[in-house]
């Protein structure tokens, strides 16, 4: 059976993409694994996994108006029934339209059409950790929460195709509906957050989040918890609170930042380094945790 | 002079935006009216770094659909109309999944039996309150756990703005999608956070996108100078896109933050930084 694996964060620049890169290199020399990057809008797993795009696709979130200005009549009931001021001086904003089609509707002439709008690209790639499925949400587009599903859908089927073991899943920050998408159907969530007061409170909401969606195995990695030791001592009592469990501290290492530059999971870059050490147990404690 | 409304974004989570935000905030605060929205609604962190008196709370509520069975004939016009695939008919009932409503009222339009009465359901508060020396408003929204629309209630926190404030300055979700997008519409200004890393440079660059398409006026600052290497100065320069502010990489500084400690509190030096800052900003935005 397929495993999968969600890293997310709450809080943004946790390290979720250091640590889900690191895991997934490691995870590749044991497991056949495809990873999946669904922080679509602002996406970097790939800058460390430097993947080579084999089939790409177009994405269409949703739909957007569009006025015939031939047509119109300038009654202005399309204006005034948007729930989206999406329609101003009978022009439409396409950032604002969701294309829920109620000005289509309510159009006395027939001057308004719904167009599928060009929201961004879908990849399936080969890396040398195996498969991957990334994706580019264009500048400003919305529906990224479809988008985040349709990366988790290549994926599975991916998987499945290739009787492959585990998915990982590197996710946005947030908690709306990209991260929602994100965690829908994971066996295991782990939630990278950092030793600050915005780290805890953003934590806090994260394992909130998925509580709600009744997840039972959530688990918590407390990255650069040398930066403020009080602070990670709170976000462990505040995760016993939650009955949520800590699985690691990583330290603060400038190898991180190293790797990132030049573009390898940092347990690649340098694998003794301090963090590289901490991951290699994490990964020790996910596998079993996976395993059962 | 001219009310004049700052939006601090950044593609990437977690480069400063936040610590950008309100240390402006607090350094302008002293000199003119300014206010400060926190429009990171999912994961909302201005106030607790900001010491405040809360003064307000309203909740906020999209347009809900309430299904009254009594004139439901199941002829299934909602179902066809739906964008959103939020409404399904099986054999004898109308099924209706929230969380995937848009709120857009087109089942109420199309239902012929008036079957679909407008409900409404609360997708979060907007808060209001004054620093504790009084001189900096804030206004926060938060967004309910489990709902997945921020777009809406980020409008509702930009329209409790006070439009008299000589500044105000909106703290931006990360990515660079609707949340973003309806974060930063119609602003004079949108402040881009970055850090000199290949994955600070990936989110600019996709941020620079968004701002160019809306046809906004902005500038970059680079938090964690020092850090990684220089391809972001170099992409800056090739763009003319100029450099406002560089905060170091320092121990100090992140420090700070983690005990939730706003830099200017304590750095006094950065009060004048932070206010040379904006005032090359003020130039930028009358400038054009």
């Amino acid at each position: 059976m397929v495993r999968e694996l969600v890293v997310i964060s709450g809080k943004g620049g946790t390290g979720k993409t250091s640590v889900s890169a690191s895991i997934i290199s490691l995870a590749s020399s044991t497991l056949k694994l495809v990873a999946a990057d669904c922080d679509v809008d602002a996406s970097t797993l790939h800058v460390l996994l430097k993947p080579r795009v084999k089939q790409e696709e177009k994405f269409s979130g949703s739909k957007v108006a569009r006025i015939d200005k031939g047509k119109c009549i300038k009654c202005m009931a399309c204006q005034s029934v948007c729930r989206f001021d999406a329609i101003n001086d009978l022009g439409v904003d396409i950032y604002s339209c969701e294309g829920c089609g109620v000005c289509a509707f309510i159009c006395p002439v027939d001057a308004i059409t719904l167009e599928d709008r060009d929201s961004g690209r879908i990849f399936v790639s080969e890396t040398k950790y195996g498969p991957m499925c990334h994706a580019e949400l264009l500048p400003g587009e919305s529906n990224s929460g479809k988008l985040v599903s349709l990366v988790k859908q290549y994926a599975r089927k991916i998987a499945e195709d290739e009787k492959r073991e585990l998915i990982v899943v590197d996710g946005p920050p947030g908690i709306g509906c990209p991260v929602i998408s994100s965690i829908a159907g994971a066996d295991l969530l782990l939630i990278i957050t950092e030793p600050t007061m915005s780290g805890l409170h953003d934590l806090r909401r994260a394992i909130n989040l998925a509580q709600f969606f009744r997840m039972t195995k959530i688990f918590v990695a407390i990255n650069m918890w040398d930066i403020n030791p009080e602070m990670t001592t709170e976000i462990v009592k505040a995760c016993a609170d939650e009955k949520v469990e800590v699985l690691a501290k990583l330290p603060f290492d400038k190898k991180v930042v190293d790797a990132v530059v030049n573009r390898m999971p940092a347990v690649e870059f340098d694998s003794t380094s301090p963090f590289s050490q901490e991951v290699k147990q994490l990964w020790d404690s996910l596998f079993s945790l996976l395993s059962t | 002079m001219l009310a004049v409304i700052i939006a601090v974004a950044g593609g990437k989570g977690g480069c400063g935006k936040t610590t950008v935000a309100v240390n402006m905030a607090l350094s302008l605060a002293s000199k003119k009216s300014v206010q400060i929205a926190d429009c990171d609604v999912e994961e909302p962190n201005v106030h607790l770094l900001i010491k405040h008196k809360l003064l307000w709370e309203k909740p906020v509520s999209l347009f809900s659909p309430q299904f009254n069975m009594d004139k439901c004939t199941l002829c299934g016009n909602c179902v066809k109309f739906c964008q959103y695939h939020a409404i399904v008919k099986v054999p004898n009932k109308i099924l209706f999944f929230q969380e995937l409503c848009h709120g857009c009222e087109g089942c109420a339009f199309v239902c012929p039996h008036e079957a679909v009465e407008r409900g409404e359901k609360i997708i979060g508060v907007v808060r209001g309150g004054v620093s504790e020396n009084g001189i900096l408003k804030l206004v926060y929204g938060l967004l309910s756990i489990g709902e997945p629309r921020a777009p809406p209630l980020i409008e509702a926190v930009r329209k409790s703005c006070n439009s008299d404030t000589d500044v105000t300055i909106i703290d931006a979700p990360p990515g660079t999608s609707c949340p973003v997008i309806a974060s930063i519409k119609g602003v004079d200004h949108v402040v881009l956070v970055t850090e000199p890393t290949p994955m600070g440079l990936h989110d600019l660059k996709l941020i620079v996108n968004v701002v160019r398409k809306m046809g906004l006026s902005f500038s970059v600052v680079v938090n964690k100078a020092g850090l990684g290497d220089d391809k972001v100065y170099s992409f800056c320069k090739n763009e003319n896109i100029p450099i406002v502010l560089e905060v170091p990489y320092e121990r100090r500084i992140s420090e700070l933050y983690s005990r939730g400690i706003p830099l200017v509190e304590v750095m006094s030096t950065w009060r004048e930084k932070f206010v040379e800052c904006f005032e090359l900003i003020s130039e930028a935005v009358k400038g054009g």
